[in-house]
């Protein structure tokens, strides 16, 4: 095995055009698991955490860039009050010890269904920066996913950041498990209100091959939320809502929790999501 | 491949280390430094956590080459035999310790949740310290030792 540790992104990209079955590490909460539990042996380890900018985040044209190698506990710390349901997400995320390690690229990268990462950026329609000596693309994160952690990532390609609009609305993230610590989600869920345009975004995690989005539901509850007069949520259409929530998933039986389940935490949680979200809207 | 270090102050090299090997993997055999648990290797236990850099992981999901000029800090750095951390003077005092195992984890651990917060609430020590699992104690004895720790600091 080789071990690569390059100091700047032009490095690691030529480094990854190179050799392109190195396998990318930062947090290691991923990768080391699966060396250490002999899952994997991959030629080269492309070790990402020397490189300067990439745990960094910026604010530039209304758009936030969170680089690649953001840690989950930064996250918390930093955009909590510009992205709150990723950082809300971020706090379910294992342990602190998890959360100083782990990043949002790594999370993207393995591109599990659970990954708790990923629904928040579905809800606020955030984009992924992919970057290659070829050049840079950015693909929105509902087209990133292609199947089980699986992704639309070339095998020349990085993971270089992910771009999101600051929420300009109340934002929620919900997760069902067994512990509040320590757990992969039995299946999560991520809303965005956008008020100024009147429109709602979702996020499914575990319950379906990818993490996927509730365009149905979205739609539903865009024009039937009260936008103009702010009045009360109608218990009916948060019910609603939330079964359309559980109706966009395709969720299967497995070790953390059945399909039905999923199916009907979902409903739960995108009920209460938007009973939250609209009542913090409306105060 | 050769790695080069800080390990609670003191410059070390090990040589011969593979490169797929984790950073406690590289305290506990090649530096003889055991303080460091080894349980779980995939992070749920905490009983490896160290600082690196002055941040709290788990040593084992920490690449060797990764912690290469980096500064880590053991649980064999944060006291010595003559004179103990004023959080190792806690747990033994708290009846916190049983078997042992999670303890050097849960040293680390409640030593940096001190420096952030010197006098945390129950939820929130609850909280930092949900990556450090302890199968003997129920958690009691620990929670009043973090409460003891926190005590003493204060009248210090």
């Amino acid at each position: 095995m080789e071990f690569l540790s390059p100091s700047t992104w032009a490095e690691a990209l030529a480094a990854k055009a190179d050799r392109p079955d190195a396998t990318p590490i930062a947090g290691g909460t991923d990768v080391m698991v699966e060396l250490n539990f002999r899952k994997r042996r991959p030629s080269t380890l492309l070790d990402l955490t020397r490189i300067s900018g990439l745990d960094s985040w910026s604010e530039r044209d209304g758009r936030i860039r969170i680089g690649a190698g953001l840690s989950y506990t930064r996250i918390m710390e930093e955009l909590g009050g510009r992205l709150p349901g990723l950082a809300a997400a971020a706090r379910t995320i294992g342990s602190p010890q998890i959360r100083n390690r782990g990043t949002l690229g790594g999370n993207l990268g393995s591109a599990s269904p659970a990954g708790d990462g990923h629904p928040p950026l579905l809800a606020c329609g955030a984009e992924v920066e992919l970057a290659s000596v070829r050049g840079v693309r950015t693909v929105p994160a509902a087209e990133f996913f292609t199947g089980p952690k699986r992704s639309v990532l070339a095998e020349d390609e990085l993971i270089a950041a992910v771009h999101v609009a600051p929420a300009e609305g109340p934002q929620q993230f919900s997760k069902i498990g067994t512990r509040n610590a320590m757990v992969i989600a039995v299946s999560s869920f991520a809303l965005a209100l956008h008020p100024s345009r009147q429109a709602v975004g979702t996020g499914v995690g575990s319950a379906g091959p990818t993490p996927l989005r509730a365009p149905e539901a979205e739609e539903f509850a865009a024009s039937e939320l009260p936008w103009e007069s702010r009045s009360a949520l109608d218990p009916e259409v948060a019910r609603r809502f939330g079964e359309l929530v559980a109706a966009a998933a395709s969720p299967i039986d497995d070790v953390r929790g059945g399909a039905a389940y999923r199916r009907h935490a979902l409903s739960v949680m995108a009920r209460r999501t938007l009973t939250w979200a609209w009542s913090d809207l409306c105060g | 491949m050769r790695v080069n270090c800080k390990i609670n102050g003191v410059d070390r090299t090990a040589d011969d280390v593979w490169e797929g090997e984790s950073l406690l993997y590289l305290l506990r055999e090649r530096l003889g430094l055991p303080g460091s648990k080894n349980a779980c290797e995939q992070g749920e236990c905490g009983s490896c956590t160290v600082y690196l850099d002055g941040t709290p992981v788990c040593a084992c999901l920490v690449a060797a080459g990764q912690a290469a000029g980096r500064e880590v800090v053991t649980v064999e750095g944060l006291g010595s035999e003559d004179e103990l951390d004023p959080v190792q003077e806690a747990f033994l005092r708290s009846g916190a310790v049983q078997c042992g195992f999670c303890t050097p984890g849960l040293i680390v651990s409640v030593h940096d949740l001190l420096e952030r917060n010197p006098a945390p609430s129950d939820p929130e020590i609850r909280e930092a310290l949900a990556g450090n699992l302890c199968r003997c104690t129920g958690y009691e004895k620990i929670m009043d030792a973090v409460r003891l720790a926190s005590a003493s600091r204060e009248e210090k």
